[in-house]
């Protein structure tokens, strides 16, 4: 049962680091960034690349973490910001295009292999009676916990925060009442970036495997949470990673449920989109 | 070139002209993208496989059933289509994309990741169809598919689709149905997977999972994507792409992808599209076409009620 609970907050923390970055951009542009998972995936085999060319493993997060983030921006500036008003779907179906094209160059230039992430974390292993947490998943916990204050603080305690939640209220008004509207989705893509980044690499730890295609999965995964937080509440995209990674976890334990996890997610996420279309937490919006 | 490559080589390119064909009725005709057509092409091959060989049906019989049962779940595929709109319509199909194959994968009915084996291919008066024939049957059902396309393009049906692509406010408003048109557009768009998918895997003669899996999701929509939305000379051309770049098999998702980026950058219409669209003016529908659509639309008196 804590074993339980246990592995689902560390899942569901993996969910918090990339649904995040896709809240913020999908709260403010309004549009399904997919791509996204492409940067949790370059965050990973970056830092992964740094370490085995022997930096020590901070520095390779940190330069890792930032080049996602300017990634992150510049398929913005690059991409994204100059197919907007082409409705929906142009920039839906490029994400898709860029993704499929990120995996790709990531499979040719790393190879397709799998390989482990060889680090020495400096953290206990956590072993009671009924309770088996590594050290990875511990570090993975507690960085998930300070990100989450940290940006909890950032969104409302600065001057940053208040444009990102206004431009996401209303892009259009955001800029009439004189946010720099442009800068502010650049931020968004910043942090979200480099959030996903770290959320590669988190994972790529607690699994110890980093691999090209790892953003698979996580790319569509995580706009189940999306839906489920409610559409660009970040609040709301924090506690449905959280009950979406429980929800699996008892669901695959005690029914033994034929299909994988996976299915499981998206199965939800269907039902939901079809009952309640404005999301656990959301507003409704017509 | 052997004969056996040419051959093998176009009947996978009619086959793919089929599915572009098919999710070009969704995405060109009804405006509703879906990102999951690998998954209605997989339920056409799996529901084949399973009646011929598990149920041992002959193939004619297994044809008509597994078309009908690929139009049916085409039918039940579209019911998220009626609660949500474009994105989030996308999203419900990665889905159903993921969903289907890891049923195919992991229930044990559908052979699980080894597939099902040994379909047969189909015999007319006791005589097997040989590669040859084989290839001639399914150009024939490109052909059927190619003029049921057209003629559906000039009925009130796709009138009906163009105005629920255009606007579906508007068109509610005018009394098209927006929940029985898409409902149309999503079996008609499983039937004709579905006949892709039963076409593919008597060619095969065998199916696994992962023949259906996203990315070939994603190939067929870079193929109506590149054609340009809604035209049907697009899909057809472009079909042939992706044997021309067989030979850079290894370099297949990065072109796609590369394709797909630069399309919309430059050419939302299409590649096809934005060629037309130069050399006959860049209206919308082409000034024929506006006057056609005037026509019939005022001989239907009920779609723009001029």
């Amino acid at each position: 049962m804590l074993q339980n609970i246990v592995n689902a907050l560390v899942l569901g923390s993996s969910y918090v680091m990339i649904a995040v970055g896709l809240t913020l951009v999908y709260g403010i542009l309004k549009i399904l960034h997919i791509a996204h998972a492409g940067i949790y995936a370059f965050g990973a085999i970056f830092a992964v690349y740094l370490c085995e060319i022997g930096l020590p493993l901070v520095f390779a997060v940190t330069l890792s973490l930032i080049l996602s983030a300017l990634l992150g921006m510049i398929i913005y500036k690059g991409f994204y910001k100059h197919v907007l008003d082409r409705g929906h779907i142009v920039p839906l179906v490029m994400s898709v295009g860029l993704f499929a094209t990120m995996e790709d160059l990531y499979r040719l230039v790393w190879g397709p292999y799998k390989r482990p992430f060889d680090v020495y974390i400096d953290l206990p292993d956590v072993m009671t009676m009924d309770l088996y947490l590594s050290s990875r998943g511990l570090l993975m916990l507690i960085v998930t916990a300070v990100v989450i204050v940290l940006l909890y603080l950032l969104l409302m305690r600065t001057k940053l925060g208040k444009s990102l939640r206004a431009c996401s209220n209303d892009l259009g008004l955001a800029g009439a009442f004189g946010i720099n509207t442009d800068r502010s989705v650049a931020f968004a893509f910043l942090i979200g970036s480099s959030l996903a980044a770290l959320g590669g690499i988190l994972v790529g730890l607690y699994d110890n495997t980093v691999y090209p295609t790892m953003g698979s999965v996580p790319s569509y995964k995580a706009f189940v949470v999306v839906v489920l937080g409610g559409f660009g509440s970040i609040r709301g995209a924090v506690v449905a990673s959280y009950i979406l990674a429980l929800v699996e976890t008892f669901v695959v334990y005690y029914f033994g449920f034929l299909l994988p996890r996976d299915a499981i997610a998206f199965l939800t996420m269907i039902l939901l989109l079809m009952f309640k279309p404005e999301g656990l937490f959301g507003k409704v919006r017509r | 070139m052997s004969l056996d490559y040419f051959l093998t080589v176009s009947v996978f390119s009619m086959i793919n002209m089929i599915l572009a064909l098919s999710l070009n009725i969704l995405i060109g005709y009804a405006g509703q993208v879906s990102l999951g057509h690998a998954a209605f092409f997989g339920i056409g091959a799996y529901a084949s496989a399973i009646l011929t060989v598990k149920l041992g049906m002959g193939y004619w019989p297994a044809l008509l059933l597994s078309v009908f049962i690929s139009g049916l779940i085409g039918l039940l595929l579209g019911l998220p289509a009626l609660r949500v709109r474009e994105d989030f319509l996308v999203l419900a199909t990665i889905g159903v994309n993921f969903v289907v194959v890891s049923v195919f994968n992991y229930v044990k009915f559908f052979g699980g990741p080894y597939g099902i084996l040994g379909l047969p291919r189909p015999s007319l008066f006791g005589h097997a169809f040989t590669t040859r024939e084989y290839a001639l049957y399914v150009f024939l059902w490109t052909l059927v598919v190619v003029f049921l396309v057209r003629y559906l393009s000039n009925t009130y049906l796709k009138l009906g689709f163009d105005a629920l692509r255009e606007d579906e406010d508007a068109a509610e408003s005018v009394g098209v149905s927006s929940p029985r048109y898409k409902m149309y557009a999503f079996a008609i768009a499983g039937l004709l997977a579905g006949l892709a998918g039963n076409l593919w895997a008597h060619y095969m003669t065998v199916v696994f999972p992962d023949n259906f899996s996203f990315p070939v999701s994603i190939g067929i929509l870079t193929m109506v994507v590149i054609g340009g939305v809604g035209t049907l000379i697009g899909a057809i051309i472009v079909t042939i792409l992706p044997e021309v770049l067989r030979f850079a098999r290894d370099y297949r998702m990065l072109i796609y992808g590369l394709i797909i980026v630069f399309t919309m950058f430059f050419m939302p219409k299409g590649i096809v599209g934005s060629i037309k669209g130069l050399i006959f003016g860049d209206t919308p529908l082409g000034k024929k076409r506006v006057e056609k659509v005037r026509r019939i639309a005022g001989a239907q008196g009920r779609i723009t009620g001029r």
